[in-house]
């Protein structure tokens, strides 16, 4: 149904179609609307049969579901920076492990310093973990994205992370049409377990595994992410079908047929470098934009595809290795091995700053004019950074 | 039929063959689970092997064997889960090192969610995972409420890793972090924690203590906190000889030593109050005699005798026996 | 696309404003989009709400930095932060306050620009809380014309209910008539 709501509340409501058995929560900002929502879902009897915990930390929150999960329950919580590090080692348990859960990351900043506004570094600090990693670009994109990752997690018993940009999509009011329980369980049927605690056919869960089977174990797991790879496209085929717009899917080019740049971005930022695109598309620039709809696994045979033409690439990073240069370029050097194009990274929108359209425009004009560094980090105060040294 | 004389071993070994079927302990039925089977690696006279070996055939008696096992990690964890193989017979889950008590309420959950209260769900870990990195974890699970039974085997220190000092650690206890050096050897005095008195302080509707030592006892207490409902706590001491330098063959009587020295009272408690305590049997046992067998404590014998140091762990086993009433006129 | 920057304090219900006005243009078949300035909750410290009307979809996702419209529910901003920043030519701007255009210091601004309000009366009339935010949206349908009253007032019903929710409908609602009428008199005058 459409609604003007909250990117949140619509996440909620669309978590609770999803039919969640246990939903644990351990409130950080900018998450907390999101768990809130689904609280108060619980406890009204609007969403029945859920067991919703309130738990001491985001460590408990994830290690909850471990447990939740493996006992055969749907799953999910939702956390952010800080959280999400907290919470770091019960990641891979649970990726180790094979345990569907859906997570939602309302992407922000780490301390120190402390800030808590939107960028990237929380989820990109978590991408070898073995979780799938999935970016909205809208609030309509964020809603979608949780019905098809729980079924994903589902087919795959994979878990997997919903990333949305904290207050700027979660915070944000917006039209969203919200999926209706019928139309989610068309497309989502019952958890059913690949394996789970039973006292009728008891099974030993986590055991020690030595040198001897290790690396066989590791690797089942990354022919598991890979064959996501082959599982999104048809999961958002499947979604499109059912509900008559696309949703998910691996990469979505904007005006790339013909580019000659091309700038690869994730999450909400996407939105402006459209309207960018279209304005120097009005004057005449051969720009194009490729939004990452899933960044783990990387769809490098995608990107790839999307690129090999391209003679200028542009990735928008909303988050960075320290003293080493952009998370996303490096994979995607990787991706374009051998490929002759000039590749620029521009780290933009850390701890919340605006990308704003005249500063995208700025940094696209010195692109295309190969005028620009290999890396740059959008909008820096140089006066400020200087006067420091 | 002549007379029978019995002959006092200390345990009641003798006796509880020939008592009738229904009065033996879980442990001497032939129908037990053997929930952890042989074939693990524990040390030769482990006392967690033991304690849980009783602890889960317990559990399984009691709750028809309907049950779902969640353990940290830990010695229990590694020397019965040498990857292929695993000693469990029972469902089972390895999850972290600080998380067994939150991995245990997120099990309780899902059976709730999904109707299935019938099964019941308990929590295991050493005391490290129990009282140090798991703290957190297993005071939420208190506060919640949450249908678990989190069982701690307590041998004193991080023995898995090396034996080194947790939380648990007694003062004096040589381990690899609190070495027998220096003016004050082995771990120090004023510091540690009770989780018993911590679980009490949280007012849940069941806490207890027992050791390896007695068998009946420790059955008892599971099978009581099994006929309740909510969080509850079983602290079990269980002697590492390893880690404490005992001889393999006297884990049970190392452990029946702490009780009756008083250092390790024996007492159950409902919402806060102690309900149930065991007595002493006659006079309390001089810490001397439990500490002189156990290599850990060899700095308070050797080179010379510390009987300052000894004076205060006996006054800590005094405190104990004044507080929780543990020298009776007669037995309840 | 019409874009409107909304001024205020914390507790002013500033963001409650900025989303009731997206509610309003989607009951009339609009898309909009509100989000705050992002700050730590603070009562009393300014803040800033954003609002973005079309008639299509809306991609844009940074602040409004070149307002259509303004709306300043607290006029001691008018001394402490440029809230006039970005203002496009021939920009709205809607003031809650009691004071006239002198007494504010704002007589560099039309009478066709400029409409002042004293929205938190209302709202303490009305509501028995100096709340302002309804009322001025009341104010700001009739100055701009962008959204009908009846659409502002389904918005505030689908927030509110009860007694605050027609205490807020009764503000909007004289504030939208006081608005008119000024309007009009200029218009005639």
């Amino acid at each position: 149904m459409l609604r003007q709501i909250e990117g949140s509340q619509a996440v909620a409501e669309t978590v609770a179609r999803c039919r969640p058995q246990v939903v644990c929560a351990y409130p950080i900002s900018p998450q907390t609307h999101i768990v809130e929502g689904l609280s108060r879902l619980v406890k009204s009897g609007d969403l029945a049969g859920c067991e919703f915990i309130n738990v001491e930390s985001e460590f408990a929150a994830m290690s909850v579901a471990i447990g939740a999960v493996a006992a055969g329950a749907r799953t999910y919580t939702a956390t952010a920076s800080q959280g999400l590090l907290f919470m770091a080692e019960a990641l891979y348990n649970a990726s180790g492990l094979g345990l569907p859960i859906v997570m939602t990351v309302a992407n922000r900043a780490i301390g120190a310093p402390i800030n808590i506004w939107n960028d990237h570094s929380d989820a990109m600090s978590q991408r070898d973990c073995g979780w799938v990693q999935l970016y909205a670009e809208s609030n309509q994109d964020a809603v979608d994205l949780h019905v098809l990752a729980f079924r994903l997690a589902e087919e795959l018993s994979v878990p997997v992370m919903v990333c949305m940009d904290g207050f700027v999509l979660t915070h944000a009011y917006e039209r969203i049409d919200v999926p209706g329980q019928e139309q989610v369980d068309a497309y989502l049927p019952a958890f059913r377990p690949r394996q789970m605690l039973d006292p009728h056919e008891p099974l030993t869960i986590g055991a020690m595994v030595g040198p001897e089977a290790f690396t066989e174990v590791r690797y089942l797991a990354h022919q598991v992410q890979r064959r996501a790879l082959d599982r999104i496209p048809e999961l958002a085929g499947a979604f499109e079908a059912g509900f008559r717009r696309p949703a998910g899917g691996l990469v979505r080019p904007y005006r790339c047929a013909d580019a000659e740049t091309v700038v690869v971005a994730l999450g909400s930022v996407l939105g402006t470098v459209k309207d960018t695109v279209d304005e120097m598309r009005d004057d005449g620039v051969r720009v194009g934009v490729l939004g990452l709809g899933t960044f783990r696994p990387f769809p490098a045979g995608a990107l790839r595809q999307a690129l090999g033409r391209v003679a200028r690439v542009v990735v928008l990073e909303r988050a960075f290795s320290v003293g080493t240069g952009g998370i996303v370029s490096a994979d995607l050097d990787s991706a374009l091995t051998g490929l002759p194009q000039r590749r620029y990274t521009v780290v933009a929108g850390l701890g919340g700053r605006p990308v704003t359209k005249a500063s995208v425009r700025a940094v696209l004009d010195a692109a295309t004019a190969d005028d620009l560094e290999p890396l740059t980090f959008l909008d820096l105060d140089r006066s400020t950074v200087e006067a420091v040294r | 039929m002549s007379a029978v004389k019995f002959y006092q071993t200390g345990s009641l070994a003798v006796g509880n063959r020939l008592l009738p079927i229904e009065q033996r302990s879980v442990q001497a039925t032939g129908d037990r689970t053997n929930a952890i089977t042989c074939g693990h690696r524990a040390c030769q006279g482990c006392g967690e092997a033991l304690g849980a070996r009783v602890v889960l055939d317990a559990a399984m008696r009691a709750t028809g064997g309907k049950l779902i096992v969640v353990n940290a990690t830990g010695c229990l964890e590694v020397f019965s889960t040498p990857y292929p193989e695993s000693a469990w017979r029972v469902p089972w889950i390895h999850s972290l090192f600080g998380n067994a008590p939150a991995v245990a309420s997120g099990v309780a959950a899902a059976l709730r969610a999904r109707g299935r209260t019938d099964i019941r769900v308990l929590g295991q870990g050493g005391d490290g995972g129990t009282v140090d990195i798991g703290f957190g974890a297993l005071s939420g699970m208190f506060e919640r409420d949450d249908d678990v039974l989190f069982v701690c085997y307590d041998n004193e220190a991080y023995m898995n890793t090396g034996v080194q000092r947790s939380g648990a650690t007694p003062p004096a206890a040589r381990t690899a972090t609190t070495q027998a050096v220096g003016p004050e050897p082995g771990n120090v005095f004023g510091q540690g924690k009770s989780a018993p008195l911590i679980a009490m302080a949280h007012e849940i509707g069941y806490v207890a203590t027992a050791t390896v030592a007695d068998v009946r006892d420790l059955e008892r207490k599971v099978a009581r906190a099994m006929e309740l409902h909510g969080a509850r706590y079983l602290h079990v001491l269980v002697p590492c000889p390893l880690g404490w330098g005992s001889a393999t063959s006297e884990t049970i009587r190392v452990a029946r030593l702490a009780v009756q020295s008083g250092l390790f009272p024996l007492f159950e408690a409902e919402r806060g109050e102690v309900v149930a305590v065991t007595p002493l049997r006659g006079a309390p046992v001089p810490v001397e005699e439990y500490l002189r067998i156990q290599k850990r404590y060899a700095n308070l014998f050797s080179p010379a005798v510390r009987a300052d140091v000894l004076a205060r762990i006996q006054a800590l086993a005094e405190r104990n026996i004044a507080r929780f009433g543990l020298c009776r006129a007669e037995e309840s | 696309m019409f874009e409107v920057r909304i001024h205020g304090r914390g507790g002013q219900g500033v963001v409650t404003a900025a989303e009731l006005l997206s509610v309003a243009a989607f009951a009339e078949g609009r898309y909009a989009q509100a989000f705050p300035s992002f700050g730590s909750e603070r009562t009393g410290a300014p803040v800033v709400a954003y609002c973005r009307l079309s008639d299509g979809p809306i991609r844009l996702r940074e602040p409004v930095l070149r307002p259509d419209a303004l709306i300043i529910q607290d006029s001691t901003l008018l001394v402490q932060v440029d809230v006039f920043a970005g203002l496009a030519p021939g920009g709205a701007v809607l003031v809650n306050s009691r004071q006239d255009r002198r007494a504010l210091h704002l007589e560099h601004l039309p009478p066709d620009r400029l409409v002042i309000v004293p929205a938190s009366r209302l709202a303490l009339t009305h509501v028995g809380r100096p709340v302002p935010n309804a009322a001025l949206l009341g104010g700001f349908a009739a100055q701009t014309g962008l959204l009908a009253l009846d659409s502002v007032i389904q918005a505030i019903r689908d927030r509110f209910r009860g007694g605050v929710a027609e205490g807020n409908v009764a503000a909007a609602t004289e504030a939208y008539r006081l608005v008119r009428s000024r309007l009009e008199e200029q218009v005639d005058a």
